[in-house]
């Protein structure tokens, strides 16, 4: 991590609220961390509009718009194209994660997450 | 008679000369023998002296060797006590980083612990329980194929209220107290098989039983068939979470019950006062 930069904005993309607040509680152990919420991807475009990341962490499969179509299209976007992004899901299969990161998804973790593995990836990304 | 006296004064003369110089010739002999004696004395003093010195060098140079053997072997047991208390350190690191594992591993169970409970208890919309019942599952436990069960007291049968990986049609209700399933749920005790079976599902063979309850009152039971491809085998956590949700799901979707029958119930008396005030 920066130790010049203090603060970083993450959004966190997940149906689940119990995920979305499992991911938050890992995520303000992190000094200087401010986190965003997001239900979908639409949510999620939305929030992105108005605010600028320095991590995306999301899901897969969400209603409205799944989270490889929001990797797609975030790195299709001028101002946030080169915003880390990582994938927690359900889905543990092979193909799914060599899809995830040929869209442009920067890690793959499967659920159920062990907090201390997802802390060592969400470090390595935000700088 | 002159020239006789002459003679004999000069031969006179002479002789003394002669004694004079054979009297310094002796004095030199002696001084040339006492020198040589002297040559001698001072030659064996040296021989001495050089023997003296080189035993002195030999003793110096002995005495440093013992000098350095004795640093050498201050120096190995000051390397030996350096290396006790690097492995000491080393060993106190290597306990620090597992006791930091364990702490982060509790405060991980602790947080999926905290927050399932926190979530179970955030509504009182029945259906809204069931969906977080089913989020636990799947997201912090690592479920793929589960249904779960509420039971009715009228016709003491368990009856599946949700499913994931399941059509929730082809699954049968299940009396309390008969086959395997109302038997080991009766138990009211939580039922992991020991293996995880790689084998087809088969309805009445769950992997793991947990009866939903209330102070010993039954609610009703989450059945695990499947769990995701990457979980092979549940964790300590888990059977923590199964216990979790036994007494807080069971609390959870009690009081969603209680709350929609009493919102019924509530708008029914409404609905009668209306009547009855009309007239």
């Amino acid at each position: 991590m920066n130790s010049e930069k203090k603060e970083y904005n993450v959004l966190i993309v997940e149906d689940s609220p119990t995920m979305r607040q499992l991911l938050t509680f890992i995520l303000k152990r992190i000094k200087g961390v401010n986190v965003v919420e997001a239900k979908d991807g639409v949510d999620a475009l939305k929030k992105m509009s108005v605010n600028r990341f320095d991590l995306v962490i999301t899901d897969i499969n969400m209603p409205i718009m799944d989270g490889l179509k929001l990797v797609n299209l975030i790195r299709k976007d001028d101002i946030h194209k080169n915003v880390p992004i990582i994938i927690v899901t359900t889905e543990g299969g092979q193909e799914d994660k060599e899809r995830a990161m040929a869209l442009g998804a920067n890690a793959y973790i499967t659920k159920p997450i062990q907090s201390a593995h997802l802390l060592e990836v969400i470090k390595q990304y935000l700088k | 008679m002159e020239g006789e006296k002459e003679g004999k004064k000069s031969s006179l003369l002479f002789n003394k000369r002669a004694e004079e110089f054979l009297n310094t010739f002796k004095k030199g002999a002696e001084f040339a023998q006492q020198l040589l004696k002297e040559n001698e004395r001072l030659r064996y003093r040296i021989a001495q002296l050089e023997e003296e010195n080189k035993a002195l060098k030999k003793m110096k140079w002995e005495e440093e060797l013992e000098f350095l053997r004795k640093r050498v072997k201050e120096l190995e047991m000051e390397k030996e006590e350096l290396l006790k208390k690097y492995k000491e350190v080393e060993k106190e690191n290597i306990d620090f980083a597992k006791k930091y594992v364990e702490v982060e591993e509790e405060n991980n169970n602790l947080a999926n612990l905290y927050i399932a409970s926190y979530q179970l208890h955030s509504t009182l919309d029945f259906k809204e329980v069931l969906q977080i019942i089913t989020e636990i599952l799947i997201n912090l436990i690592g479920c793929e194929v589960f249904v779960i069960m509420l039971f009715e007291e009228k016709s003491n049968t368990l009856i599946p209220v949700s499913a994931e990986g399941l059509n929730i049609k082809d699954i049968p209700s299940v009396k309390l107290g008969e086959g395997k399933l109302g038997e080991i749920i009766l138990k009211k005790e939580k039922w992991i098989r020991d293996y995880y079976p790689n084998e087809e599902i088969n309805i009445e063979n769950p992997f793991a039983i947990v009866p939903l309850e209330v102070k010993n009152t039954l609610i009703g039971a989450i059945m695990v068939y499947k769990l995701l491809p990457q979980k092979q085998k549940l964790e300590k956590i888990d059977y923590e979470l199964f216990t979790m949700l036994a007494g807080h799901a069971a609390t959870a979707l009690f009081s969603a019950k209680l709350y929609s029958d009493s919102e019924r119930k509530l708008s029914t008396i409404q609905g009668f006062i209306q009547l009855l005030t009309k007239k």
